[in-house]
């Protein structure tokens, strides 16, 4: 054991690599790997009676998405839906973090921030099935209740989704707004700003980063989604549904439509960095 | 500028992690559906307007590669794990099996037979119930082994007319044991419905009274009902087996289809949606099955089923053991159970179908079980299009002019649109 620690402190060079090397395996093969291998598929084709796979390089996958509308329509309704949610779930996190943040007293705060995260503690699927039974334009309780319901249908999974990823949203942001000092606040009213300029001027520049990673949060987790959809989305399909439904069909095909969101996500990201959102993440 | 790079592929390495992760967390839940007695299914009408027998003993030409099959059955491991449908699996008939054997059985239910087959693509599973459209996929793609079927005792009392079928057998080569056999029916909420409905028209009709509240079977293999329905009101098309459409069939039936669209409310693959939809209203009428009809009506749902007159697709399952089986013994044992009388007839006349062992008649808690749903009457069945993979070589031997089910996946997610 002497020895062992001995030679560790010689070699501060081994020490670092018993330390990381399980964490780079980790994240080189089953990680990395895992995407390699879906951009690998992606390439594949189909043997078109038994579904197995044939390992033969070809572009066809990509022409399929390409060429036929379907696929269109689905990554614009995708996106359309994952834009929706992020913006109301901004629109939902930055009072409920600026009261948080600012104005809460630490009891309150305490209270606040478990009933913020207490969602999470339950499973996807138990809170999607409820919501079901909230929007259910059969005997739902919203439609008890007011008569109306938005039914089954994509504004109910923008509902839904909206909610599922609301804490991603106001975790973020709250951490964002915990950093910025009340003094710069008071500076700006002492200069004669109201709130809503102090708002425009000061809270928002500093929170640019936070905003960028709480959207970052529920775009991407939007974009994958299949399940919300398919339990509250009536006949609708979204990118994660056609995933879903096809990887076991056509896997190679199923692969080439994965890294539509993901190359969608890579483009939202390189935007953020020329705005120098990520800076100071 | 260099850490931001750095700093950007890591945020995107994190976020691809968090999709995946939210992708692989979940899958339909299983749930023991309540046990109650078996209700009647009473076919609306004699015959179909078109039901060549031929059409379900069709062979599709499948080659297979050569895997050795069992030469004894030894002790068993301990375990068995099993894909099932729904409702195939319940604890009246598994418990008593792994008392008897030893083996605890580890389900894993499928909702459709496309999910069953990736199921066995892990070869993480030793059994699988499978239907005719699963069955021979998983032959050619080597995932099941041949069956020796002189090992299990209870083989010999499965109905002649179930051994030996082109969705479970290649050459002289048994690929499993058959599980049992059944319609796919139209289930109706009867409180929406005063006459009860005799024909698929109420899910195909644009003037159909269930207008907003249809829904219809959620995977590509449903595109056969609708060459079913068009058999009958469409004789013109010359469809003689809705597994074996050609490219004018097959897009009359994808437009059938698209006319749909405007009825349903919702598809359904997962059994408790389609409960819940049918007990909230937002369902009144669709295909289904027995089994979820069944368990609807436990929970008090007014709701029943009916064969149509135009006939319908429908089933005959297979269990099919693991070419990488990990526990070949007790998956013997529990096919040899399966097909037992005891076994056979709690599975069957739980979830509401036709048993394969004849001897099962006679110990099934209604009597009728048998009569009710036609074992053994190879008339009836000959009405019924068992669930089969359409290839590219026609079913009913037209030649190689018909369209291939990777074809009919892609079709079923263009137009759900």
């Amino acid at each position: 054991m002497r020895a062992l620690s001995r030679l560790l402190y010689r070699r501060p060079k081994l020490r670092l690599l018993a330390l990381l090397s399980a964490p780079m395996v980790w994240l080189v093969v089953a990680y990395l790997g895992a995407l390699a291998a879906l951009l690998i598929t992606s390439f594949y084709k189909l043997d078109g009676f038994s579904g197995a796979t044939i390992k033969e390089f070809g572009f066809q996958n990509f022409t399929e998405i390409r060429t036929v509308s379907v696929y269109r329509h689905v990554v614009v309704r995708t996106v359309l839906v994952a834009t929706a949610v992020t913006v109301i779930d901004l629109a939902l996190a930055i009072p409920i973090s600026f009261y948080l943040a600012k104005i809460a007293s630490p009891r309150v705060r305490r209270i606040l921030s478990v009933a913020v995260t207490m969602p999470l503690w339950a499973s996807y699927l138990v809170k999607a099935y409820a919501w079901r039974t909230f929007v259910d334009p059969g005997d739902g309780l919203i439609k008890k209740v007011f008569g109306v319901t938005p039914g089954l249908g994509l504004a109910s999974t923008t509902i839904v989704l909206a909610y599922l990823w609301l804490p991603y949203a106001i975790l973020p942001v709250y951490a964002g707004l915990e950093r910025l000092p009340d003094s710069l606040l008071e500076a700006s009213a002492d200069l004669g700003g109201h709130a809503l300029v102090t708002f425009r001027k000061v809270v928002i520049p500093v929170l640019g980063p936070a905003l960028v990673a709480g959207s970052i949060f529920t775009f991407s987790l939007s974009m994958g989604d299949y399940i919300a959809v398919d339990l509250v989305g009536g006949k609708t399909q979204m990118i994660g549904s056609v995933v879903y439904d096809n990887f076991v069909q056509n896997g190679p095909l199923a692969a080439a439509v994965s890294l539509i969101p993901m190359a969608i996500m890579l483009v939202y990201l390189l935007g953020a960095r020329q705005t120098g959102a990520l800076e100071n993440m | 500028m260099k850490k931001t790079t750095i700093k950007t592929i890591g945020i995107a390495a994190v976020l691809a992690f968090t999709l995946n992760a939210c992708g692989g967390s979940s899958s339909a839940p299983s749930s023991e559906a309540p046990s109650s007695e078996v209700p009647s299914t009473e076919a609306a009408a004699d015959a179909p307007a078109d039901a060549p027998a031929e059409g379900n003993e069709a062979a599709a030409g499948v080659s297979a590669p050569d895997l050795p099959m069992a030469t004894e059955v030894g002790t068993g491991e301990g375990q068995v794990n099993v894909v099932a449908w729904p409702g195939y699996t319940e604890k009246d008939w598994v418990d008593p099996f792994t008392t008897a054997s030893g083996c605890k059985v580890n389900v894993k239910v499928g909702n459709t037979s496309d999910e069953m087959v990736a199921l066995m693509q892990t070869g993480e599973y030793d059994l699988v119930s499978a239907s005719g459209d699963a069955s021979l996929r998983l032959i050619a793609s080597g995932e099941v082994a041949p069956v020796n079927t002189a090992l299990l005792s209870n083989y010999a009392d499965v109905y002649d007319s179930l051994k030996n079928k082109a969705w479970n057998s290649v050459g002289d080569k048994s690929y499993g044991v058959p599980h049992g056999r059944g319609a796919n029916l139209l289930m109706y909420r009867t409180d929406k419905f005063t006459t009860p409905p005799d024909s698929w028209s109420v899910v195909w009709a644009a003037d159909s009274t269930a207008k907003g509240s249809v829904t219809a079977y959620d995977a590509p293999i449903y595109i056969a009902d609708a060459a079913v329905y068009l058999m009958s009101t469409n004789p013109e098309l010359g469809i003689k087996n809705p597994y074996a459409l050609d490219k004018t069939q097959f897009a009359a039936a994808v437009e059938l289809l698209k006319g749909q669209k405007g009825l349903v409310s919702e598809y359904w693959s997962d059994y408790l949606k389609q409960q819940a939809a049918f007990k909230s209203g937002t369902m009144t009428a669709g295909t289904s099955w027995q089994v979820v009809a069944n368990a609807a009506k436990a929970e008090g749902t007014p709701v029943d089923v009916v064969l149509p007159k135009e006939g319908s697709t429908g089933w005959s399952d297979t269990w099919m053991v693991s070419s990488k089986s990990k526990n070949p013994n007790c998956a013997y044992m529990w096919m040899n159970y399966i097909i037992s009388p005891e076994g056979n007839a709690l599975a069957t006349e739980y979830f509401g179908e036709a048993p394969s062992n004849q001897k099962a008649c006679a110990l099934t808690k209604d009597k009728n079980h048998c009569t009710t749903f036609h074992a053994g009457d190879e008339e009836y069945f000959s009405k019924i299009w068992y669930w089969t993979t359409p290839t590219k070589e026609c079913l009913d031997g037209r030649g190689p002019i018909c369209v291939e089910f990777a074809e009919w996946n892609k079709a079923w997610t263009e137009l759900k649109g």
